[in-house]
């Protein structure tokens, strides 16, 4: 691969007594949007909240192995999290707007890593929310509160909320799930415009979605990675006799 | 017995239980106001007791009305400061650990402890300390009456913002103090409001916590250090008199106390309005 952006090495997840994930190692192509898939309960969100750290809050987890973002181990105990987490955003499978207007919830991120301007939160709420299509819908009522947008409007305030602390890396848990069709295509619209200056990893189970989405795909089953590779094979000639009968919807 | 009838019983049951609770409630409101209305006066609120005022003579209440807002007030401030703190403790920082378990049990049972406890032990300290009876004292024993209630009904409305809220915050890079006072205590604001008020009520009626420890003075509060009148002990003096007037008058006040909380109850909903303008439910 040309340009990894992400590298995992022997990535082991454990659970209490779960093993969820095990001995993970693959790339991440930078600039390009990355679909992990598979059966629920595969390890996808696991695997993803790994890439930023947010799977260490659950209690009882255990992490051993690498992951490297351009070459630095985030796991490496001298590592700050919070600027992991700066550096690598998350849209997570829910909208979870923050108890604030929407203004605030965009300059959320901008105003905690120390940005005071008044004109420069200004400039960054507004080319994140046109960045992320809601501008147009929002612009006249930014100090609403953010709970009387409609569901689709909030997935694209968090994706919004999430691009303005400029992250490299975007996580996707399933972004679209709890949305309807024209706001997921919306979605899907904006992370094709926004894989020019941003590695996008996505988890889904839709695999219309990952066909349409995906330079990359990685297939984990039961927390193994079964196979990975560029879409346009892994859709054409898969490898492995599990990814070949998933594709086909034997699962 | 078919479905039918068994619904109809229980559900007759539960409206039954439901009546006595507010029955006892309307109960207590009627006798209060209709014992104390009578003898509640501007005078009785703007003034202080004169000689003879427990004899039936000329005076008010203005002396506990004052003295058990700062004894509430202070205690109430100062509870919040404790625990505040503690709540966002327990709930964002430790989790599960076992000294976070230590601390809600501790609560729990100073929850469960007779407030004429409080006011001995209050007593104790400031007998070593050769304090005498005082605001402050008054206030050091509301505020260990108050701190387990509002610390755990706290707590308990913090435990119902949701992980992912908080995982947003964490997702953006926020770090634990941040998220716990921007998103945490922003999200639970209003219930945070309902556990002040539970406390400050609780607090405001409260008598055998400041019966040692806060005295009862004539005077309106003055210094820290001095003696203060509480309403909860202005009824019980009033009351115990023979005098029929005064004994009305252990009413009227008692009629202002329950007015004091309903107002601040009320003032609490209408500025609450606005915190919660922005709350994700």
């Amino acid at each position: 691969m040309a340009n990894p952006h992400i590298s995992v090495h022997n990535l082991n997840v454990f659970y209490r007594d779960d093993h969820t994930l095990k001995d993970l190692t693959v790339e991440i192509p930078e600039r390009q949007i990355t679909v992990i898939i598979g059966p629920s309960g595969c390890g996808k969100t696991t695997f993803l909240k790994s890439l930023n750290r947010l799977v260490e809050l659950v209690e009882g987890t255990k992490i051993s192995g690498q992951v490297l973002l351009h070459g630095l181990d985030i796991y490496r105990p001298d590592v700050d999290v919070t600027e992991i987490r700066k550096r690598i955003g998350l849209l997570s499978q829910r909208p979870h707007p923050l108890p604030m207007s929407i203004y605030d919830n965009v300059a959320f991120g901008p105003r905690i890593h120390g940005l005071k301007g008044r004109e420069e939160l200004d400039r960054i709420v507004e080319d994140h929310l046109r960045a992320a299509g809601l501008w147009e819908e929002v612009k006249d009522r930014l100090r609403a509160p953010s709970s009387r947008l409609s569901a689709g409007q909030q997935q694209r305030l968090c994706l919004a909320r999430g691009l303005a602390v400029e992250p490299e890396v975007l996580l996707g848990d399933e972004p679209t799930s709890a949305l309807d069709p024209i706001s997921a295509q919306h979605i899907e619209r904006r992370l094709l415009d926004l894989k020019e200056n941003y590695t996008i990893v996505i988890v889904t189970h839709i695999l219309r979605q990952a066909r349409r989405l995906a330079d990359y795909v990685i297939f984990l089953y039961l927390g193994e990675l079964v196979e990975h590779g560029p879409a346009t094979d892994f859709f054409n000639h898969p490898q492995e006799a599990r990814t070949r009968a998933y594709i086909r919807g034997e699962f | 017995m078919d479905k039918r009838r068994e619904e109809l019983i229980f559900q007759g049951l539960m409206i039954a239980s439901a009546l006595i609770v507010i029955g006892s409630l309307v109960y207590v409101l009627v006798v209060v106001v209709l014992k104390g209305l009578p003898a509640l006066n501007l005078a009785m609120l703007i003034q202080t007791p004169k000689g003879g005022y427990y004899l039936g003579g000329e005076g008010g209440i203005l002396n506990a009305i004052t003295g058990s807002l700062c004894l509430a007030g202070g205690a109430t401030v100062l509870a919040l400061l404790l625990s505040l703190p503690i709540a966002l403790f327990l709930q964002v920082y430790s989790g599960k650990s076992r000294f976070s378990e230590f601390t809600r049990l501790s609560l729990d049972v100073l929850w469960g402890v007779p407030s004429i406890v409080y006011g001995a032990f209050g007593f104790t300290i400031m007998v070593f300390l050769g304090v005498r009876a005082s605001l402050l004292g008054g206030v050091m024993a509301l505020t260990l009456l108050e701190l387990p209630i509002m610390t755990r009904a706290m707590e308990e409305v913090i435990s119902m913002v949701p992980f992912e809220l908080k995982e947003s915050a964490y997702a953006l890079g926020a770090t634990r103090l941040e998220t716990a006072i921007s998103v945490v205590v922003k999200q639970s604001l209003p219930g945070i409001l309902t556990a002040i008020l539970l406390a400050f009520g609780r607090g405001i009626g409260d008598a055998a916590s400041v019966l040692f420890t806060a005295g009862y003075t004539d005077n309106l509060p003055s210094s820290l250090f001095r003696p203060v009148a509480s309403l909860p002990l202005a009824v019980f003096f009033q009351l115990a008199t023979p005098f029929p007037e005064v004994q009305q008058r252990a009413y009227a006040s008692a009629l202002v106390l329950t007015i004091i909380v309903l107002l601040i109850s009320l003032g609490c909903r209408l500025v609450g309005g606005r915190f919660t303008a922005h709350v994700i439910r």
